[in-house]
This record gives structure tokens, C-alpha cells and sequence, in this order.
């Protein structure tokens, strides 16, 4: 029996963002499309969180090998920007394994990146509003540095991208 | 599209991944150096975030018929880039690379913002994406200009020797094309004269808030050239050391 969308969807799940190990790449919001083609062949459209992000090759290499592992026998992927990733994309599980992983998740965005939504932040730890942005350039091109002036620690945002 | 109009496209693409990848190189020329740990990782992300832009900006050249992005990218003599020469001069001091990387900046964000509407769909596609990016470079940059334009005496007078300095050249940026009016009538782009226009908005906002001066207008001459080919010294070497690993086997599988 042909396998199905929602099966290819679930077999994802356990891909990880080889850059946030907690959280899947379907969380993330990157695979924008996946289409079962014939019988065993399945073509999946992912699109980076950011043009020059040098993980993508990786990341399709890894969607490439998982549907290879779950028995598809011919996969093709492809990045494109037809519909581009943008952080409200996150799904709430992803926004919840961020946390986990130390991370201020982003706020949600109405289309455009203030000056506001970039100062409201919350510690990841400690929950507190009183908290400075250090550098909008952490690690990552898809963090920021934050330094807590409650609990007294640094820690780093996931940040909104429009 | 006509050929007049891929003509056109072309140039105007060539000239923003020529931009993109010569100040992302000058950007990372400042990874290890950087005067603090934070701005080292800010011009070191933000010279990666160029690079990686102008690649895609290759890419959408190459479906146009123009070459492989690596080649293209690594292995062209300097005299056929068609980058402005602001972003080719030397890094400077920590000063002249944060006006240029605030002047430049400003000027790219709108280019895109710009593209973000045009005809031609794949750049406006790539637009929409970039646009978003640029937020954060130019975020960066307007913080630090307004903090040491308005910091002590000496940084002030730093900030403001580098955008004299600077001013001209990046009036630069904005030479006209020969194919101006195709572009703007296709719809590709609304061309250099309108982003200019909006470019000064922006940055005399800052600027003031900075304390900052433009220089004034009687004295504004600006260096043109790059968009023709014609290039400072500077140009060549950090074409020859930028292509220095990929020139040793050009045809080598990674």
C-alpha cells in the first residue's frame, strides 16, 4: 500500500535542526510541501530560515536519508523561497522545545520587525521583562545575545524574522 | 523577457551580488579582530548573511544564462566586477567599517525593500526574504552610530571623520545604468535616483539622533566607476586572495 502525506509528515518529525538538536525541522516550520509522487517516490520543498544559512545542504541530506530509512525508495528535495520561512512559521511545540533548549523564543509578528518586538523579551529562565539586548548577532545567524538583569545570566534569543 | 530587458536585469543583478560579496568578504576580514567579542560575531554573521545572499543572487544569474555562482564568484578577473568601490576600500579602523557598514546597509535594505515589488519574480521572491534580514544589520549599525556619535568627544569626532570620509564614495553607490529607464518601465526596479532619495531620508534621521553632520551639499562629488568596471588598488588583491583556495583546483569536488 502507498504510503501517505501524514505518514511522510510524521516519519519528519524526528529530524532535528542540526543547529537546535531539540527541536524537529517540522517544528521549525522549514518543510513547506511534501507530495507523494507514484509509489514509492516522494518530493518534499523545504525553504532556509535565513539565504545564507550553511546548514540547508545538510538539513536536506537528512530528509533525503530519514524517508530513505522509512522505505521510500526515491526522494527528492528541494529548497526553494517560493513560500518563505518567517518565525511566526514555529509551531507552539517548537516555540515550547526552544525553552528547553535555553532559548527566548521569538515573539509573535505583525508582518514587520520593530523596534518594539525586539525589546520585548522575557528571560527564558527566569521569566523576567527586565532584560538588555547585548548583540542582535549571537552564535547563529538566527540569534541574539540577551543578558538578564534579574537572575544575572546571559542567554540568547531565537529571533523574529519577517 | 526581451533581450534588452535580460540585459538590464543582469547588470542590476550583478551589480547588487558584486556589492554583496565584496563587503561580506571586507566584513569578514574582521573575524578574530573584532575590538570587542560581540562585534566580532556581529561582522563576522553579517559578512556570512552577505555571502550566502549574494550566492543566491549568482544562482538567479545562472538561470539566466551567466556562468556557475562559485566561478563566477571566485574565479572572474577584478576588472569585471561590477561592484560600487565603496565596499572594495579597505576595512580601516573599527570607525570607517561601521559608517560604511551603516551607510551601505541603509542603502541595501531599501534596494531590496524596492526589489521586493518588482516584475521579475525570482528577485522579488529573494527580495521579500532578504529584506527581513537586513533588519537586524541595519539595527546594529544605527545602534553603534548613535551610541559613538554622541559617547565621549574623541568618538565623536571618529564618527564624523569616517562619514566625511566615507560620504562620497557612498554616493557611489548610486550610479546610474545605462539601462536606467528599461528597468524602471519593465518595472524590474525603480532605479538609483529614487533609492537615493530614500536613502538620505534614513540616514539623516539617524544621523541627527547621532549628532552626526552630512557633509554639505556644494561638496558632494561622488566617486563613480565601479558599476563600469573602473576599481581602486584595493580591488584586485582582495580579488586574488578571496579566489586564492578555489584557483588551486578549480574543479574540485568538496
Amino acid at each position: 500500500m502507498a504510503i501517505t502525506e501524514s505518514e511522510i509528515w510524521q516519519a519528519l518529525e524526528v529530524v532535528k535542526d542540526p543547529e537546535i538538536p531539540t527541536i524537529s525541522m517540522t517544528d521549525m516550520g522549514i518543510i513547506t510541501k511534501v507530495e507523494v509522487r507514484g509509489e514509492s517516490s516522494v518530493y518534499v520543498e523545504m525553504t532556509p530560515t535565513f539565504v545564507g544559512c550553511p546548514a540547508i545542504k545538510m538539513m536536506e541530506q537528512l530528509v533525503h536519508d530519514r524517508l530513505i530509512e522509512v522505505g521510500i525508495k526515491e526522494v527528492i528535495v528541494k529548497t526553494t523561497l517560493d513560500k518563505p520561512w518567517d518565525s511566526n512559521k514555529i509551531s507552539e511545540r517548537g516555540l515550547l522545545c526552544l525553552k528547553k533548549h535555553g532559548l527566548a523564543p521569538p515573539p509573535k509578528h505583525q508582518g514587520e520587525i520593530t523596534d518594539e518586538l525586539l525589546e520585548n523579551i522575557t528571560c527564558p529562565f527566569c521569566e523576567s521583562k527586565n532584560v538588555e539586548m547585548k548583540s542582535p548577532f549571537g552564535p547563529t545567524l538566527c540569534r541574539s545575545l540577551h543578558y538578564c538583569n534579574n537572575c544575572l545570566q546571559a542567554f540568547e534569543q531565537f529571533k523574529p524574522i519577517v | 523577457m526581451n533581450e534588452k530587458t535580460t540585459i538590464a536585469t543582469k547588470e542590476l543583478l550583478y551589480k547588487i551580488a558584486d556589492d554583496l560579496l565584496i563587503i561580506g568578504h571586507r566584513n569578514s576580514e574582521w573575524t578574530g579582530l573584532g575590538p570587542i567579542l560581540e562585534e566580532d560575531i556581529s561582522f563576522s554573521s553579517m559578512a556570512q548573511d552577505k555571502i550566502g545572499q549574494s550566492m543566491s543572487v549568482f544562482q538567479i544569474l545562472q538561470q539566466l544564462g551567466e556562468g556557475e555562482p562559485d566561478t563566477v564568484a571566485f574565479n572572474r578577473a577584478s576588472e569585471n566586477f561590477y561592484n560600487s568601490q565603496f565596499v572594495e576600500l579597505p576595512n580601516g579602523e573599527y570607525d570607517f567599517s561601521l559608517m560604511r557598514h551603516f551607510l551601505y546597509d541603509h542603502a541595501d535594505q531599501l534596494r531590496f525593500e524596492m526589489l521586493a515589488k518588482s516584475s521579475f519574480d525570482p528577485i522579488a521572491k529573494l527580495a521579500q526574504k532578504i529584506k527581513g534580514e537586513l533588519k537586524y544589520h541595519v539595527y546594529h549599525a544605527n545602534i553603534w552610530v548613535t551610541k559613538l556619535g554622541n559617547a565621549n568627544e574623541e568618538s565623536h569626532s571618529r564618527m564624523q571623520t569616517a562619514l566625511n570620509e566615507c560620504w562620497n564614495f557612498a554616493l557611489g553607490m548610486f550610479e546610474e545604468s545605462e539601462f536606467e529607464n528599461t528597468l524602471i518601465n519593465e518595472k524590474i526596479f525603480a532605479g538609483e535616483n529614487e533609492l537615493k532619495k530614500k536613502w538620505l531620508e534614513n540616514i539623516s534621521l539617524i544621523l541627527e539622533k547621532a549628532s552626526l553632520k552630512i557633509p554639505e551639499e556644494k561638496n558632494w562629488k561622488p566617486f563613480f566607476g565601479g558599476r563600469k568596471h573602473i576599481h581602486t588598488e584595493y580591488l584586485k588583491p582582495l580579488v586574488d586572495e578571496m579566489g586564492e583556495v578555489f584557483s588551486i583546483d578549480p574543479g574540485v569536488e568538496w
